[in-house]
């Protein structure tokens, strides 16, 4: 092996520098705002059961992240972080996939889990962390994962699930199941070393896991200019020898034929794709974050007519699949819905005293038994300084 | 029963490992064809194909992050780390997500089928960046299991039981011994329990505690002390976290002084763990403070390695010293 095997450029006489610009990225879009696809667009694959699927996942999704914040900001719930304005990368992604495909998140990717089938039950679980939750009240709000619907929970760490996707797509390889994983990240994480080290494992050790990388614009408060200066993360791929397509992310039959695709590729060939999606981050980073101190209303206002949940439904209209009366309807229904279950899940008790010391490791070792009846003992003799476990074990 | 080398049973160990279960996976910096730059992979490769011992690329975060979504998929996934000194570029993977996975998906999702292998310490003219003993760092974090052996048949018994174990373990390996260290090892498939210190050698006077490369210079230390008549009883910590509290309170109540040596700067390494823990169980029973013996809180020298090091003298003076309190 030598450098020979990729120098495959002429050899040149004069001292030239090449740059980004040598690579012009096309971006795939499908399907217009008015809901019209383009004449000689190459469609996904979809029937009426998968756009409608898709679409109430969409609508679900919506609701919920703007009941959500109400709560929040009404005090019930102690943080959140809404995907406003790029849902279609998130359930578009799950569209394009197999159940037994995993799915690695980052935090804004609710819609792959919606998409999935999570329980709205467990949904609120999580984000009151009380007894019921699947991660036993441990993480911040909308930190989900779900064995069983193959969503790997949410580590907030950014970037950390890249290399983690790379080696469970090679997992998945070496046992010659129909499998891949995806990965999703935004383009601030794309900063991490972490990604570098994931993009470029997975090239070397072809895994097929196709990177899904969200660009929203913002990292919090930092645009994108001041996150990099090459032509986007697709430019990236491209250096690894991924294979790398760039698209029009809040176009959801364009987040769906390119996952479609990525996935055909990555089982056959057993090798990553990188999907870069160019969206924007309507809402704010999380709760506890303004994006009036660095951006303006006109930007947002620009990306409002982006609306990719409009954008479909004005499709589905055309193809007669949807109609205002459904709509009104269905979203009617969901907000029904997602109230009641806060009502539910705000009154269930926080997770048992036990839970403190389970799962840090396999069996808990004699010195955390220890450590926890030091506590039991405490919180009996001032049980009025802890009300979330006092009397109650 | 064959004579081999540190070196040669820790290959051993993972040439059970692969045979034992078809999902078992080697990789690291030159660990393919080429075996490790200390050859503790040789073979694997020729004999397990390239799809489960391979070479990674140069990237300690994502060789650790790799194998954290291959152990949480379902296969062994033992990671090497080609000296323990560049093993921080992976802190995060390590510490952040390999110890918290099963806590923090409420055991969804665990990574306890990994294993980090790494080299470790001194005594090879390696200066401040193929020295150093990290144990503490990691010692510091819940849901991680660290053991270090000290001899061939420890190496082999402890490997086959981290990798076996339900919980991410650190393996550090005392790389000055992977040669000059032989002994008895069976070829079979053995395991030694994790958690669990060794008395190495029993005694009335004082307890001399250390793991790994400093075993021997602790037992060198006690067989000068016996010619001045004080008895010490030896022991292997083996696994640093968990520890194994109660062997060493054990031991302590029993001789009443407690010296521990290690190759880690003083300040905050893992004797001074061991220190409050046995201060605290065995107060009454202490004749005399307990002793560290560690390297000076400076970086790893080079050219004054002997003069930094805790060495036989230096623990044979702190034992006289303990005794004659």
């Amino acid at each position: 092996m030598s450098t020979e095997l990729y120098n495959d450029g002429p050899v040149v006489h004069q001292a030239t520098f090449i740059d980004g610009s040598s690579v012009e990225i096309p971006e795939l879009r499908i399907l217009d705002q008015d809901g019209i696809t383009y004449p000689n667009a190459d469609l996904p694959d979809i029937d009426q059961a998968l756009a409608t699927k898709i679409y109430h996942s969409l609508a679900f999704h919506r609701v919920l992240d703007e009941r959500m914040v109400a709560s929040q900001r009404q005090g019930r719930l102690s943080f959140y972080m809404t995907a406003l304005g790029e849902e279609a990368t998130s359930v578009g992604g799950a569209a394009g996939l197999k159940p037994q495909d995993m799915i690695m998140m980052q935090y804004r990717e609710q819609g792959a889990l919606i998409y999935r089938g999570f329980d709205l039950k467990d949904l609120m679980n999580q984000l009151f962390s009380n007894a019921g939750d699947l991660g036993k009240g441990r993480q911040m709000p909308i930190h989900y994962g779900s064995k069983a619907l193959n969503c790997m929970t949410v580590s907030s760490p950014l970037a950390t699930q890249i290399p983690q996707a790379t080696g469970y797509a090679y997992g998945q390889k070496l046992q010659g199941t129909d499998a891949v994983t995806i990965c999703y990240f935004g383009e601030g994480a794309a900063s991490e070393g972490d990604f570098h080290a994931g993009l470029n494992m997975a090239a070397v050790q072809e895994a097929p896991v196709i990177f899904f990388c969200r660009n929203n614009g913002y990292a919090i408060s930092t645009p994108s200019d001041e996150q990099f200066k090459g032509n986007g993360i697709a430019s990236r791929g491209v250096g690894y020898n991924i294979k790398t397509i760039r698209i029009d992310g809040n176009d959801i039959l364009a987040v769906l034929k390119a996952t479609q695709i990525a996935r055909a590729y990555a089982v056959k060939e057993s090798k990553p794709v990188l999907i870069e999606a160019m969206s924007y981050r309507l809402g704010a980073h999380s709760t506890s974050d303004d994006p009036s101190g660095y951006r303006t209303k006109e930007e947002e206002a620009k990306w409002q007519s982006h609306d990719p949940i409009l954008r479909m439904k004005n499709w589905l209209i055309k193809q007669n699949w949807w109609d205002e009366a459904q709509e009104t309807a269905l979203f009617e229904k969901y907000r029904e819905d997602v109230l009641a279950a806060v009502k539910v899940a705000e009154k269930v008790d926080k997770p048992h005293i036990d839970t403190m010391i389970t799962d840090v490791y396999d069996v808990p070792s004699a010195q955390l038994q220890a450590q926890l009846d030091e506590v039991k003992v405490h919180v009996n003799k001032y049980p009025e300084a802890y009300p979330f476990t006092a009397g109650k074990f | 029963m064959a004579q081999i080398k540190l070196l040669h049973a820790i290959n051993s160990a993972l040439d059970i490992a692969m045979a034992d279960d078809k999902s078992t996976v080697c990789f690291g910096e030159d660990v393919g064809h080429f075996g490790g730059v200390f050859r503790a992979t040789s073979g694997l490769q020729e004999k397990y194909g390239k799809a489960r011992c391979f070479n990674t690329p140069l990237v300690e975060q994502g060789i650790i992050g790799f194998a954290n979504g291959l152990a949480a998929q379902g296969s062994v996934a033992i990671a090497e780390i080609q000296f323990a000194d560049y093993i921080f570029p992976a802190f995060d993977q390590i510490v952040n997500e390999a110890a918290k996975f099963r806590y923090r998906s409420g055991n969804e999702f665990n990574v306890g089928k990994l294993t980090i292998r790494s080299p470790y310490g001194g005594g090879i003219a390696g200066g401040l960046y193929h020295s150093q003993s990290p144990e503490a760092y990691f010692a510091h974090t819940p849901g991680l299991k660290v053991v270090i052996p000290r001899n061939p048949y420890q190496a082999k018994g402890l490997l086959l039981a981290a990798i076996r174990d339900d919980n991410p373990v650190i393996f550090f390996e005392p790389k000055r011994l992977y040669r000059a260290s032989i002994g008895e090892v069976p070829e079979e498939d053995y395991q030694l329990p994790l958690g669990k210190a060794e008395v190495v050698q029993t005694g009335t006077d004082i307890t001399l505690l250390a793991w790994g490369a400093q075993m021997e210079i602790i037992e060198k230390a006690a067989q000068m002390a016996s010619n001045d008549g004080i008895s010490c009883e030896v022991v292997d910590l083996r696994t640093i976290l968990p520890w194994d509290v109660e062997t060493i309170s054990k031991s302590v109540m029993k001789t009443g002084r407690l010296l521990i040596s290690q190759e880690a700067p003083l300040t905050a390494g893992f004797a001074s763990e061991i220190a409050a823990t046995i201060q605290s169980e065995c107060f009454l029973h202490l004749e005399s403070p307990i002793a560290r013996v560690c390297g000076l809180d400076t970086p790893y020298p080079l050219a004054l390695e002997k003069e930094y090091v805790s060495d036989h003298l230096k623990v044979y003076e702190a034992i006289i010293k303990s005794v004659n309190y």
